[in-house]
């Protein structure tokens, strides 16, 4: 009589809804839900990237000539080798995630312990680095000059080195001098309260001109990519008359707004994909350690399973797996 | 936990593991190996790569198709391609080991990759299509940018 009362006591039969077609937990299918989603995001993001630099195809930045920094080797050029180094860590980090998924299995307390803590070392170094590379990138190290028409003009010398002659880009601190100037930055609290100024730049456009005109082996190179694949180098007279007619401001570093490399979009872009994926990175490596304590107060142990390590060992991966093809569309192709 | 059986072969069943530990360090070690590749690849730049491998056909609706068709080797430089293929194969060890895809049933794996496979083709296809189309407004559509 009782019609409320929900009580298949089917679930042996195949609609019962007692059968497991993908033999695998509820919380595992959801990571995997989770996964698929948020790889669709990270390949919106890389897809909107490669939109753009499709737009300005010959115009691009060489990512090689951005990324030349490595800590502690100053005024040294070494592309790639540091986020090869990254890529590394990022990987012996999943390399000790799945050992500790591994040593759950055969639940080995103490080795699932200790691999977690590599896994979330690896992963702090990991971020530490983005952080770096961030800094370095948004500093800048040459300085160039702003178009009126938003396009970057960047010096440099020719050079001989081994006996063939190389352009070499140089500072413009190197050769202008900052003129006395009576504009000071605007501040809120010496006129009007609402409208605020960011720091004034350390050059003026004919600073630059002046230190151009007086350094006669000082060349303009442009964003254009000619047919061997390099920067585009202005004759003399040319790159007299690219900063005098064209010339708007002295710019140095990276932000949203400007980028002293080429086109604000390659800073935005930048700056959004490697941040977002560090984002995710500081999340896993928090979770890590929620799971990381778990795994020390003997929760998993008296649940006599250690799945919830597998479920963050998924995520961790994933993070690793974005890298990859952040790292070959960021910095390599 | 003889659930928890894995499958130790790798590249087909070539190479077989003998325990599961033993595998990971073997994808690692293949990973690695990927990685010092394309580091190096990145930094000497062979010049032969540096240009697509094939030239675009000439002709009618047949030359379109097969534009399409090798488009990575008509419009990709050679360099960028291998780069592509490696970074996918390094996608495959990553989720197929590490995230234990091998060990799942053959409907989660399918359920999984060909979701993301398919979404992801589509919307490359599009964003690509719709940048090079762009780029040629800019390029011979009378807008100067040098300036």
């Amino acid at each position: 009589m009782n019609s409320t009362l929900v009580s298949t006591g089917t679930e042996e039969k195949i609609w019962g809804g007692g059968n497991q077609p993908l033999k695998s937990s509820y919380g595992k299918l959801m990571m995997w839900f989770f996964i698929v989603s948020d790889a669709l995001t990270f390949s919106g993001f890389l897809a909107a990237y490669g939109f753009s630099r499709f737009k300005f195809i010959d115009y691009w930045p060489i990512a090689d000539e951005v990324f030349t920094h490595v800590p502690f080797l100053h005024g040294q050029e070494l592309p790639m080798i540091y986020v090869a180094f990254m890529t590394f860590i990022l990987i012996m980090s999943s390399v000790t995630m799945v050992l500790a998924v591994d040593a759950g299995h055969e639940m080995k307390k103490n080795k699932v312990i200790w691999y977690m803590f590599f896994t979330i070392i690896g992963g702090a170094i990991f971020v530490g680095s983005q952080a770096w590379e961030w800094a370095t990138f948004i500093q800048g190290d040459y300085g160039a000059v702003q178009t009126k028409g938003g396009n970057i003009l960047q010096f440099g010398t020719y050079k001989t080195i081994d006996g063939e002659e190389v352009f070499k880009r140089i500072s413009v601190e190197d050769f202008a001098t900052a003129s006395h100037t009576e504009r000071v930055q605007h501040e809120n609290k010496n006129g009007l309260w609402f409208v605020d100024e960011s720091a004034l730049p350390a050059f003026s456009v004919s600073d630059v001109l002046h230190g151009l005109e007086s350094h006669p082996e000082v060349l303009v190179r442009t964003q254009t990519i000619n047919e061997e694949g390099e920067k585009t180098v202005l004759s003399r007279a040319a790159s007299l008359e690219q900063v005098k007619n064209n010339g708007r401001r002295y710019v140095k570093g990276a932000n949203l707004e400007v980028n002293e490399y080429g086109t604000p979009l390659f800073a935005d872009f930048f700056f959004f994909i490697t941040g977002f994926h560090g984002f995710h990175v500081l999340s896993g490596v928090v979770i890590n350690i929620i799971i990381f304590f778990n795994v020390i107060i003997g929760t998993y142990e008296r649940r006599k399973n250690y799945e919830m390590v597998e479920k963050v060992g998924l995520y961790w991966h994933f993070v690793d797996l974005v890298w990859v093809f952040v790292f070959t569309f960021f910095y390599l192709v | 936990m003889a659930a928890h059986a894995h499958k130790l072969e790798i590249f087909r069943g070539l190479i077989k593991f003998k325990s599961n530990t033993q595998k990971i360090w073997g994808v690692l070690l293949l990973l690695s190996i990927i990685t010092a590749v394309e580091v190096v690849l990145g930094i000497y730049k062979p010049a032969s790569l540096m240009t697509p491998s094939m030239s675009p056909f000439e002709g009618g609706f047949g030359a379109l198709l097969g534009n399409i068709i090798f488009s990575g080797f008509i419009y990709t430089k050679s360099l960028n391609l291998i780069f592509i293929v490696l970074t996918i194969i390094k996608a495959y060890y990553i989720t197929w080991d590490f995230m234990h895809m091998r060990d799942e049933t053959k409907s989660l794996r399918r359920l999984v990759a060909w979701t993301v496979v398919f979404l992801i083709c589509y919307l490359v296809f599009i964003l690509l299509q719709e940048g090079g189309y762009i780029e040629s407004v800019y390029t011979n559509g009378y807008v100067k940018r040098d300036f």
